[in-house]
Protein backbone atom coordinates (compact mmCIF):
# COMPACT_ATOMS: atom_id res chain seq x y z
CA UNK A 1 0.00 0.00 0.00
CA UNK A 2 0.81 3.06 -0.55
CA UNK A 3 0.68 4.70 2.57
CA UNK A 4 3.30 2.60 4.22
CA UNK A 5 5.52 4.03 2.86
CA UNK A 6 4.33 7.22 4.02
CA UNK A 7 3.75 6.10 7.50
CA UNK A 8 7.40 5.17 8.37
CA UNK A 9 8.99 8.25 8.76
CA UNK A 10 6.08 9.56 10.56
CA UNK A 11 5.62 7.42 13.08
CA UNK A 12 9.41 7.24 14.47
CA UNK A 13 8.42 11.05 14.68
CA UNK A 14 5.93 10.77 16.37
CA UNK A 15 7.40 8.29 18.78
CA UNK A 16 10.60 10.77 19.43
CA UNK A 17 7.92 13.30 20.34
CA UNK A 18 5.82 11.37 22.45
CA UNK A 19 9.13 10.30 23.90
CA UNK A 20 9.74 13.68 25.07
CA UNK A 21 6.54 14.07 26.53
CA UNK A 22 6.53 11.08 28.20
CA UNK A 23 10.28 12.53 29.77
CA UNK A 24 8.40 15.72 30.56
CA UNK A 25 5.28 14.09 31.89
CA UNK A 26 7.57 11.92 34.26
CA UNK A 27 9.62 15.05 35.51
CA UNK A 28 6.05 16.69 36.22
CA UNK A 29 5.41 14.05 38.06
CA UNK A 30 8.26 13.61 39.89
CA UNK A 31 8.51 17.16 40.72
CA UNK A 32 4.34 17.25 41.72
CA UNK A 33 4.44 13.60 43.60
CA UNK A 34 6.41 15.00 46.40
CA UNK A 35 8.79 11.92 46.64
CA UNK A 36 11.40 13.68 47.51
CA UNK A 37 12.46 11.16 50.00
CA UNK A 38 15.55 12.63 52.24
CA UNK A 39 16.38 9.02 52.88
CA UNK A 40 13.87 8.95 55.72
CA UNK A 41 16.67 6.17 57.01
CA UNK A 42 14.45 3.17 56.78
CA UNK A 43 17.08 1.41 59.70
CA UNK A 44 14.92 -1.55 59.49
CA UNK A 45 16.82 -3.35 56.53
CA UNK A 46 15.52 -7.00 57.35
CA UNK A 47 14.65 -7.49 53.64
CA UNK A 48 16.48 -10.03 51.82
CA UNK A 49 19.46 -8.61 49.60
CA UNK A 50 19.07 -9.31 46.27
CA UNK A 51 21.31 -10.26 42.86
CA UNK A 52 23.33 -7.54 41.82
CA UNK A 53 21.56 -6.04 38.63
CA UNK A 54 18.42 -7.08 39.03
CA UNK A 55 15.43 -4.98 39.50
CA UNK A 56 14.87 -5.55 43.33
CA UNK A 57 18.39 -4.62 43.71
CA UNK A 58 17.99 -1.31 41.81
CA UNK A 59 14.79 -0.14 43.29
CA UNK A 60 15.67 -1.26 46.92
CA UNK A 61 18.81 1.23 46.52
CA UNK A 62 16.53 3.77 44.76
CA UNK A 63 14.46 3.28 47.47
CA UNK A 64 10.97 4.68 46.02
CA UNK A 65 9.09 2.94 43.07
CA UNK A 66 6.44 4.23 40.45
CA UNK A 67 3.63 2.22 40.44
CA UNK A 68 0.78 2.47 37.75
CA UNK A 69 -2.87 1.95 39.29
CA UNK A 70 -6.13 2.63 38.08
CA UNK A 71 -7.96 5.58 39.73
CA UNK A 72 -11.54 4.93 38.92
CA UNK A 73 -12.00 1.56 40.33
CA UNK A 74 -13.54 1.12 43.43
CA UNK A 75 -12.40 -2.01 45.33
CA UNK A 76 -9.62 -1.83 43.52
CA UNK A 77 -8.01 1.03 42.77
CA UNK A 78 -9.84 4.92 43.37
CA UNK A 79 -8.60 7.97 44.30
CA UNK A 80 -10.57 9.87 46.34
CA UNK A 81 -9.88 12.91 47.86
CA UNK A 82 -7.64 11.72 49.28
CA UNK A 83 -3.82 11.96 47.82
CA UNK A 84 -3.65 8.39 47.39
CA UNK A 85 -5.61 5.46 45.99
CA UNK A 86 -7.24 3.17 47.48
CA UNK A 87 -8.27 -0.81 46.93
CA UNK A 88 -6.86 -4.35 46.50
CA UNK A 89 -4.71 -3.53 43.68
CA UNK A 90 -3.09 -0.78 45.63
CA UNK A 91 -2.92 -2.65 48.28
CA UNK A 92 -1.01 -5.73 46.67
CA UNK A 93 1.62 -3.47 45.00
CA UNK A 94 1.99 -1.82 48.22
CA UNK A 95 3.03 -5.66 49.57
CA UNK A 96 5.31 -5.90 46.75
CA UNK A 97 7.24 -2.42 47.22
CA UNK A 98 7.64 -3.04 51.25
CA UNK A 99 9.43 -6.33 50.25
CA UNK A 100 12.18 -4.34 48.54
CA UNK A 101 12.11 -2.07 52.09
CA UNK A 102 10.17 0.70 50.17
CA UNK A 103 7.77 2.42 52.52
CA UNK A 104 4.38 3.67 51.37
CA UNK A 105 5.44 6.92 51.55
CA UNK A 106 8.13 6.28 48.67
CA UNK A 107 5.68 5.12 46.24
CA UNK A 108 4.34 7.36 43.23
CA UNK A 109 1.18 6.25 41.66
CA UNK A 110 0.37 6.85 38.45
CA UNK A 111 -2.85 6.16 36.56
CA UNK A 112 -2.83 3.63 34.39
CA UNK A 113 -6.18 3.46 32.48
CA UNK A 114 -6.71 0.16 30.35
CA UNK A 115 -5.20 1.53 26.83
CA UNK A 116 -1.96 2.64 28.40
CA UNK A 117 -0.72 -0.19 30.81
CA UNK A 118 1.45 -1.65 28.24
CA UNK A 119 3.14 1.49 27.37
CA UNK A 120 3.56 2.74 30.46
CA UNK A 121 5.37 -0.14 31.06
CA UNK A 122 7.42 -0.42 28.11
CA UNK A 123 8.86 3.70 28.83
CA UNK A 124 9.84 2.64 32.00
CA UNK A 125 7.58 4.81 33.59
CA UNK A 126 6.44 2.19 35.87
CA UNK A 127 7.90 0.12 37.32
CA UNK A 128 4.77 -2.29 37.91
CA UNK A 129 1.28 -2.00 37.10
CA UNK A 130 -1.54 -3.58 39.12
CA UNK A 131 -4.46 -2.17 37.48
CA UNK A 132 -7.26 -4.91 37.60
CA UNK A 133 -5.06 -6.18 34.44
CA UNK A 134 -6.53 -9.55 33.06
CA UNK A 135 -3.56 -11.68 32.29
CA UNK A 136 -3.92 -12.54 27.78
CA UNK A 137 -1.84 -13.95 25.35
CA UNK A 138 -2.09 -10.51 23.47
CA UNK A 139 -0.85 -9.11 26.15
CA UNK A 140 1.76 -11.28 26.98
CA UNK A 141 3.42 -9.58 23.92
CA UNK A 142 4.38 -6.74 25.08
CA UNK A 143 4.97 -7.44 28.72
CA UNK A 144 5.35 -10.23 31.16
CA UNK A 145 2.53 -10.98 33.54
CA UNK A 146 3.34 -11.97 37.51
CA UNK A 147 0.62 -14.20 39.00
CA UNK A 148 -2.45 -14.04 38.92
CA UNK A 149 -2.86 -12.37 42.66
CA UNK A 150 -7.03 -12.61 42.27
CA UNK A 151 -8.98 -14.53 40.07
CA UNK A 152 -12.14 -12.80 39.15
CA UNK A 153 -14.63 -14.05 36.40
CA UNK A 154 -17.53 -11.96 34.07
CA UNK A 155 -21.40 -11.95 35.45
CA UNK A 156 -24.51 -10.64 34.34
CA UNK A 157 -26.25 -7.40 36.15
CA UNK A 158 -29.62 -6.79 35.84
CA UNK A 159 -32.65 -4.34 37.33
CA UNK A 160 -34.24 -6.13 40.25
CA UNK A 161 -37.67 -6.45 38.98
CA UNK A 162 -36.32 -8.47 35.88
CA UNK A 163 -36.85 -12.17 35.86
CA UNK A 164 -36.26 -12.29 32.09
CA UNK A 165 -32.94 -12.60 32.04
CA UNK A 166 -31.01 -15.33 34.19
CA UNK A 167 -27.53 -15.35 32.76
CA UNK A 168 -25.73 -14.78 29.41
CA UNK A 169 -27.34 -17.39 27.84
CA UNK A 170 -30.59 -15.18 27.61
CA UNK A 171 -29.11 -12.70 25.24
CA UNK A 172 -29.29 -14.96 22.52
CA UNK A 173 -32.63 -16.37 22.82
CA UNK A 174 -34.60 -12.55 22.86
CA UNK A 175 -32.04 -10.60 20.25
CA UNK A 176 -34.08 -7.28 21.70
CA UNK A 177 -32.38 -7.68 24.71
CA UNK A 178 -29.29 -5.25 25.31
CA UNK A 179 -26.48 -5.42 27.12
CA UNK A 180 -23.94 -2.61 28.21
CA UNK A 181 -20.03 -2.51 28.72
CA UNK A 182 -16.98 -0.63 28.97
CA UNK A 183 -15.57 -0.03 25.30
CA UNK A 184 -12.80 -2.06 24.72
CA UNK A 185 -12.52 -3.92 28.07
CA UNK A 186 -11.80 -8.12 28.17
CA UNK A 187 -15.54 -8.39 29.26
CA UNK A 188 -17.40 -6.61 25.94
CA UNK A 189 -15.02 -9.37 24.09
CA UNK A 190 -16.18 -11.54 25.95
CA UNK A 191 -19.87 -11.09 26.07
CA UNK A 192 -19.80 -10.83 22.46
CA UNK A 193 -19.83 -14.64 21.65
CA UNK A 194 -23.09 -14.97 23.96
CA UNK A 195 -24.96 -12.55 21.55
CA UNK A 196 -27.38 -12.95 18.33
CA UNK A 197 -26.44 -9.73 16.87
CA UNK A 198 -23.88 -7.42 17.57
CA UNK A 199 -26.09 -4.50 18.27
CA UNK A 200 -27.20 -5.98 21.06
CA UNK A 201 -23.96 -4.93 22.69
CA UNK A 202 -23.96 -1.59 24.52
CA UNK A 203 -20.45 0.60 25.16
CA UNK A 204 -19.55 3.46 27.47
CA UNK A 205 -15.86 4.34 28.75
CA UNK A 206 -17.28 3.73 31.92
CA UNK A 207 -19.54 1.90 34.02
CA UNK A 208 -21.50 3.99 36.12
CA UNK A 209 -22.43 5.31 32.09
CA UNK A 210 -23.87 1.75 31.85
CA UNK A 211 -25.77 1.50 35.45
CA UNK A 212 -27.66 5.01 34.30
CA UNK A 213 -28.50 3.16 31.33
CA UNK A 214 -29.98 0.01 32.66
CA UNK A 215 -31.83 2.52 35.29
CA UNK A 216 -33.25 4.10 32.51
CA UNK A 217 -34.19 0.92 30.30
CA UNK A 218 -31.95 1.93 27.87
CA UNK A 219 -30.31 -1.75 27.88
CA UNK A 220 -31.64 -4.04 29.53
CA UNK A 221 -28.25 -5.82 31.46
CA UNK A 222 -25.24 -4.81 32.51
CA UNK A 223 -21.83 -7.21 31.99
CA UNK A 224 -18.25 -6.66 33.99
CA UNK A 225 -16.05 -8.62 36.15
CA UNK A 226 -18.39 -9.92 39.25
CA UNK A 227 -16.65 -7.47 41.89
CA UNK A 228 -17.23 -3.98 39.57
CA UNK A 229 -20.52 -5.07 39.75
CA UNK A 230 -21.26 -5.82 43.43
CA UNK A 231 -19.88 -2.51 43.67
CA UNK A 232 -22.43 -0.88 41.34
CA UNK A 233 -25.22 -3.42 43.13
CA UNK A 234 -24.53 -1.74 46.42
CA UNK A 235 -24.75 1.36 45.47
CA UNK A 236 -28.10 1.00 43.47
CA UNK A 237 -30.00 1.10 47.03
CA UNK A 238 -31.49 -1.72 45.59
CA UNK A 239 -32.08 -1.35 41.69
CA UNK A 240 -30.14 -3.90 40.78
CA UNK A 241 -29.59 -7.56 41.09
CA UNK A 242 -26.57 -9.86 40.00
CA UNK A 243 -27.85 -13.23 38.16
CA UNK A 244 -26.61 -15.93 37.10
CA UNK A 245 -22.91 -17.84 37.34
CA UNK A 246 -19.66 -16.43 36.50
CA UNK A 247 -19.09 -17.95 32.73
CA UNK A 248 -15.36 -16.43 32.39
CA UNK A 249 -12.11 -16.26 34.25
CA UNK A 250 -10.44 -13.33 34.73
CA UNK A 251 -6.65 -13.88 36.21
CA UNK A 252 -5.80 -10.77 37.68
CA UNK A 253 -1.46 -10.26 36.89
CA UNK A 254 1.00 -7.76 37.99
CA UNK A 255 2.42 -6.44 34.57
CA UNK A 256 6.54 -5.72 34.21
CA UNK A 257 8.67 -5.34 31.76
CA UNK A 258 8.91 -8.05 29.21
CA UNK A 259 11.24 -10.67 30.11
CA UNK A 260 12.27 -9.64 33.56
CA UNK A 261 11.75 -13.33 34.84
CA UNK A 262 13.72 -12.50 38.28
CA UNK A 263 11.49 -9.85 38.97
CA UNK A 264 8.21 -11.92 38.07
CA UNK A 265 9.91 -14.42 40.28
CA UNK A 266 10.26 -12.72 43.11
CA UNK A 267 6.32 -10.78 43.01
CA UNK A 268 5.29 -14.79 42.88
CA UNK A 269 7.36 -15.26 46.09
CA UNK A 270 6.37 -12.22 47.37
CA UNK A 271 2.36 -12.86 47.45
CA UNK A 272 2.96 -16.39 48.65
CA UNK A 273 3.96 -14.99 51.54
CA UNK A 274 1.62 -12.86 51.71
CA UNK A 275 -0.75 -15.74 51.43
CA UNK A 276 0.96 -17.62 54.54
CA UNK A 277 1.00 -14.28 56.88
CA UNK A 278 -2.52 -13.42 56.21
CA UNK A 279 -1.52 -9.55 54.84
CA UNK A 280 -3.20 -10.91 51.19
CA UNK A 281 -6.30 -11.15 52.78
CA UNK A 282 -6.22 -8.66 55.09
CA UNK A 283 -5.77 -6.69 51.66
CA UNK A 284 -8.64 -8.23 50.58
CA UNK A 285 -11.10 -7.28 53.63
CA UNK A 286 -9.92 -3.79 54.27
CA UNK A 287 -11.14 -2.75 50.42
CA UNK A 288 -12.82 -4.85 48.00
CA UNK A 289 -13.99 -7.22 50.57
CA UNK A 290 -16.09 -4.17 52.36
CA UNK A 291 -18.74 -5.07 49.42
CA UNK A 292 -21.65 -6.89 50.82
CA UNK A 293 -21.64 -10.49 49.25
CA UNK A 294 -18.33 -10.63 48.44
CA UNK A 295 -16.28 -13.96 49.73
CA UNK A 296 -12.80 -13.70 50.62
CA UNK A 297 -10.27 -15.16 47.58
CA UNK A 298 -7.06 -17.49 47.89
CA UNK A 299 -4.58 -17.09 46.07
CA UNK A 300 -4.77 -18.55 43.12
CA UNK A 301 -1.64 -20.49 41.61
CA UNK A 302 0.91 -18.77 39.85
CA UNK A 303 1.46 -18.96 36.36
CA UNK A 304 5.29 -20.04 35.77
CA UNK A 305 7.80 -16.95 34.90
CA UNK A 306 8.78 -16.88 31.62
CA UNK B 1 2.67 -1.56 10.83
CA UNK B 2 1.22 -5.13 11.79
CA UNK B 3 -1.46 -3.74 13.94
CA UNK B 4 -2.86 -2.09 10.74
CA UNK B 5 -2.40 -5.20 8.36
CA UNK B 6 -3.83 -7.54 11.16
CA UNK B 7 -6.74 -5.50 11.94
CA UNK B 8 -7.40 -4.15 8.86
CA UNK B 9 -11.25 -5.64 8.78
CA UNK B 10 -11.65 -4.14 12.37
CA UNK B 11 -10.64 -0.56 10.89
CA UNK B 12 -12.57 -1.21 7.64
CA UNK B 13 -15.58 -1.68 9.40
CA UNK B 14 -15.60 0.87 11.34
CA UNK B 15 -14.54 3.38 8.83
CA UNK B 16 -17.99 1.87 6.76
CA UNK B 17 -19.70 2.77 10.56
CA UNK B 18 -18.23 6.16 10.80
CA UNK B 19 -19.57 7.10 6.74
CA UNK B 20 -22.86 5.14 7.43
CA UNK B 21 -23.54 7.80 10.13
CA UNK B 22 -21.52 10.78 8.33
CA UNK B 23 -23.77 10.60 5.12
CA UNK B 24 -27.28 10.04 7.63
CA UNK B 25 -26.17 13.02 9.55
CA UNK B 26 -25.42 15.07 6.27
CA UNK B 27 -28.79 14.65 5.34
CA UNK B 28 -30.60 15.66 8.33
CA UNK B 29 -28.54 18.42 8.95
CA UNK B 30 -28.66 20.16 5.36
CA UNK B 31 -32.73 19.26 5.65
CA UNK B 32 -32.99 20.95 9.23
CA UNK B 33 -30.71 23.92 8.32
CA UNK B 34 -32.15 24.67 5.63
CA UNK B 35 -36.00 24.76 7.79
CA UNK B 36 -34.47 26.80 10.60
CA UNK B 37 -33.19 29.30 7.79
CA UNK B 38 -36.83 29.30 6.55
CA UNK B 39 -37.65 30.37 10.00
CA UNK B 40 -35.01 32.51 10.49
CA UNK B 41 -35.92 35.13 7.44
CA UNK B 42 -40.00 34.41 7.47
CA UNK B 43 -42.16 37.18 7.23
CA UNK B 44 -44.11 35.30 10.73
CA UNK B 45 -42.65 36.61 14.20
CA UNK B 46 -42.85 33.81 16.23
CA UNK B 47 -41.45 31.69 13.64
CA UNK B 48 -38.53 34.28 13.15
CA UNK B 49 -38.12 34.01 17.28
CA UNK B 50 -37.84 30.00 17.62
CA UNK B 51 -35.46 30.03 15.00
CA UNK B 52 -33.39 32.72 16.53
CA UNK B 53 -33.61 30.65 20.02
CA UNK B 54 -32.35 27.57 18.68
CA UNK B 55 -29.61 28.97 16.90
CA UNK B 56 -28.55 30.81 19.97
CA UNK B 57 -28.89 27.54 22.00
CA UNK B 58 -27.65 24.83 20.56
CA UNK B 59 -25.11 26.85 18.72
CA UNK B 60 -23.85 28.28 22.19
CA UNK B 61 -23.59 24.68 24.10
CA UNK B 62 -20.71 22.45 23.64
CA UNK B 63 -21.57 19.30 21.41
CA UNK B 64 -21.29 17.01 24.37
CA UNK B 65 -23.75 18.37 26.11
CA UNK B 66 -26.35 18.26 23.40
CA UNK B 67 -25.08 14.72 23.33
CA UNK B 68 -25.33 13.93 26.92
CA UNK B 69 -28.55 15.87 27.03
CA UNK B 70 -30.46 13.29 24.23
CA UNK B 71 -28.49 10.17 25.23
CA UNK B 72 -28.99 10.42 28.60
CA UNK B 73 -32.35 12.91 28.96
CA UNK B 74 -34.54 11.55 27.11
CA UNK B 75 -34.50 7.78 28.79
CA UNK B 76 -34.85 9.98 31.82
CA UNK B 77 -38.49 11.19 30.90
CA UNK B 78 -39.56 7.10 29.31
CA UNK B 79 -38.17 7.97 25.63
CA UNK B 80 -36.24 5.10 24.10
CA UNK B 81 -34.56 4.72 21.13
CA UNK B 82 -30.87 2.92 20.22
CA UNK B 83 -28.08 4.93 21.36
CA UNK B 84 -27.19 5.16 17.36
CA UNK B 85 -30.38 6.93 16.81
CA UNK B 86 -29.53 9.27 19.68
CA UNK B 87 -26.23 10.08 18.54
CA UNK B 88 -27.04 10.62 14.76
CA UNK B 89 -29.75 13.19 16.21
CA UNK B 90 -27.94 14.93 18.30
CA UNK B 91 -25.54 15.65 15.63
CA UNK B 92 -27.79 16.61 13.21
CA UNK B 93 -29.57 19.18 15.63
CA UNK B 94 -26.08 20.25 16.76
CA UNK B 95 -24.78 20.97 13.51
CA UNK B 96 -27.91 22.22 11.60
CA UNK B 97 -27.18 25.48 13.69
CA UNK B 98 -24.17 26.35 11.92
CA UNK B 99 -25.99 25.36 8.57
CA UNK B 100 -28.62 27.66 9.35
CA UNK B 101 -26.21 30.28 9.86
CA UNK B 102 -24.21 29.62 6.76
CA UNK B 103 -27.29 29.43 4.86
CA UNK B 104 -28.44 32.93 6.16
CA UNK B 105 -25.28 34.34 4.69
CA UNK B 106 -25.91 33.17 1.46
CA UNK B 107 -29.27 34.81 1.88
CA UNK B 108 -28.03 37.98 2.82
CA UNK B 109 -25.80 38.05 -0.27
CA UNK B 110 -29.24 37.78 -2.95
CA UNK B 111 -29.88 41.17 -3.78
CA UNK B 112 -32.64 42.69 -2.23
CA UNK B 113 -34.40 43.46 -5.40
CA UNK B 114 -34.81 39.86 -6.55
CA UNK B 115 -37.07 39.05 -3.49
CA UNK B 116 -38.72 41.90 -3.98
CA UNK B 117 -39.69 41.26 -8.04
CA UNK B 118 -40.80 37.92 -6.89
CA UNK B 119 -43.03 39.24 -4.76
CA UNK B 120 -44.33 41.91 -7.15
CA UNK B 121 -45.00 38.66 -9.69
CA UNK B 122 -47.25 37.11 -7.21
CA UNK B 123 -45.44 34.37 -5.43
CA UNK B 124 -45.99 33.53 -2.25
CA UNK B 125 -43.11 33.58 0.56
CA UNK B 126 -42.60 29.81 0.63
CA UNK B 127 -42.51 29.80 -3.18
CA UNK B 128 -40.53 33.13 -3.22
CA UNK B 129 -38.32 31.36 -0.92
CA UNK B 130 -37.91 27.18 -2.59
CA UNK B 131 -37.68 28.55 -6.40
CA UNK B 132 -35.80 32.03 -6.24
CA UNK B 133 -33.94 32.51 -2.78
CA UNK B 134 -32.79 29.59 -1.76
CA UNK B 135 -31.12 28.01 -5.18
CA UNK B 136 -29.59 30.91 -5.21
CA UNK B 137 -28.71 31.10 -1.62
CA UNK B 138 -26.99 27.08 -1.22
CA UNK B 139 -25.12 27.82 -4.53
CA UNK B 140 -23.16 31.31 -2.66
CA UNK B 141 -23.30 29.34 0.24
CA UNK B 142 -21.47 26.24 -0.53
CA UNK B 143 -17.82 26.68 1.19
CA UNK B 144 -19.02 28.03 4.53
CA UNK B 145 -21.58 24.63 4.54
CA UNK B 146 -18.74 22.64 3.20
CA UNK B 147 -16.73 23.21 6.33
CA UNK B 148 -19.36 23.14 8.98
CA UNK B 149 -20.36 18.85 7.02
CA UNK B 150 -16.48 18.20 7.11
CA UNK B 151 -16.51 20.06 11.30
CA UNK B 152 -19.64 17.56 11.65
CA UNK B 153 -17.61 14.50 10.38
CA UNK B 154 -15.02 14.96 12.71
CA UNK B 155 -17.15 15.69 15.49
CA UNK B 156 -18.54 12.04 14.84
CA UNK B 157 -15.64 10.98 16.67
CA UNK B 158 -17.79 11.50 19.95
CA UNK B 159 -20.71 9.11 19.22
CA UNK B 160 -18.47 6.40 20.19
CA UNK B 161 -18.59 7.36 24.07
CA UNK B 162 -22.34 7.95 23.73
CA UNK B 163 -23.03 4.19 23.40
CA UNK B 164 -22.52 3.76 19.89
CA UNK B 165 -20.53 0.95 19.30
CA UNK B 166 -18.08 -0.22 16.37
CA UNK B 167 -17.48 2.92 14.61
CA UNK B 168 -13.64 4.27 14.03
CA UNK B 169 -13.06 5.75 17.39
CA UNK B 170 -14.61 2.92 19.48
CA UNK B 171 -12.78 -0.12 17.56
CA UNK B 172 -9.41 2.23 17.84
CA UNK B 173 -10.50 1.78 21.80
CA UNK B 174 -10.87 -1.89 21.51
CA UNK B 175 -7.44 -2.46 19.84
CA UNK B 176 -5.57 -0.26 22.24
CA UNK B 177 -7.49 -1.46 25.16
CA UNK B 178 -8.65 -4.59 25.24
CA UNK B 179 -6.23 -6.13 22.48
CA UNK B 180 -3.05 -4.26 24.09
CA UNK B 181 -2.23 -2.63 20.84
CA UNK B 182 0.53 0.50 20.61
CA UNK B 183 -1.68 3.48 20.36
CA UNK B 184 0.47 5.20 18.03
CA UNK B 185 -0.09 3.30 14.80
CA UNK B 186 -3.42 2.67 15.72
CA UNK B 187 -4.61 6.55 16.30
CA UNK B 188 -2.20 7.20 13.51
CA UNK B 189 -4.78 4.82 11.23
CA UNK B 190 -7.98 6.53 12.56
CA UNK B 191 -6.35 9.97 11.52
CA UNK B 192 -6.62 8.27 8.03
CA UNK B 193 -9.26 7.05 8.03
CA UNK B 194 -11.04 10.24 8.78
CA UNK B 195 -8.87 11.63 6.17
CA UNK B 196 -10.20 9.13 3.68
CA UNK B 197 -13.62 11.05 4.35
CA UNK B 198 -12.87 14.54 5.01
CA UNK B 199 -10.76 14.90 1.80
CA UNK B 200 -12.74 13.21 -0.93
CA UNK B 201 -15.35 15.37 0.80
CA UNK B 202 -13.46 18.80 0.82
CA UNK B 203 -12.48 18.16 -3.08
CA UNK B 204 -16.70 17.62 -3.78
CA UNK B 205 -17.33 20.59 -2.54
CA UNK B 206 -14.16 22.49 -4.67
CA UNK B 207 -15.56 20.39 -7.56
CA UNK B 208 -19.23 21.90 -6.84
CA UNK B 209 -18.64 25.76 -5.93
CA UNK B 210 -16.63 25.25 -9.34
CA UNK B 211 -19.81 24.31 -11.19
CA UNK B 212 -22.18 26.40 -9.45
CA UNK B 213 -20.65 29.99 -8.90
CA UNK B 214 -22.83 32.70 -10.06
CA UNK B 215 -20.66 35.03 -11.53
CA UNK B 216 -21.70 38.79 -10.68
Amino acid sequence: MKTSTLRSPRRLRTAKVAAVVAVGVLALTACGGGSDSDDTGDAEATQATFEAGTTMETLQKAGKITIGTKFDQPGFGLKGLTDEPEGFDVEIAKIIAEGLGIDDDNITWVETPSAVRETKIEDGEVSLVAATYTINDERKERITFAGPYYEAGQQVMVRSDDSAITGPESFKANPDLKVCSVAGSTPADNISSYLASKSQLVTFDVYSKCADALRTNQVDAVTTDNVILLGLVGASEGKFKVVGDTFTKEPYGIGIKKGDTAFCQYIVDTLKKASEDGSYEEAWTETAGKVEGSTVPTLPTADACA
Amino acid sequence: MNVITENFDLFFQGFLKTLGICIICMFGTLALGTVVAGFRVSPVAPLRGVGTMYVNVVRNCPLTVVLFLIAFGLPEIGINQSYYTFGCAALIIYTAAFVCEALRSGINAIPAGQAEAARAIGLTFTQNLSSVILPQAFRTAIPPVGSVIIAMIKNSAILGAFGVSGDLLGNAILLTSSRGQDPTPVYLSIGFFFLLITIPAGLLLMYLERKAVILR
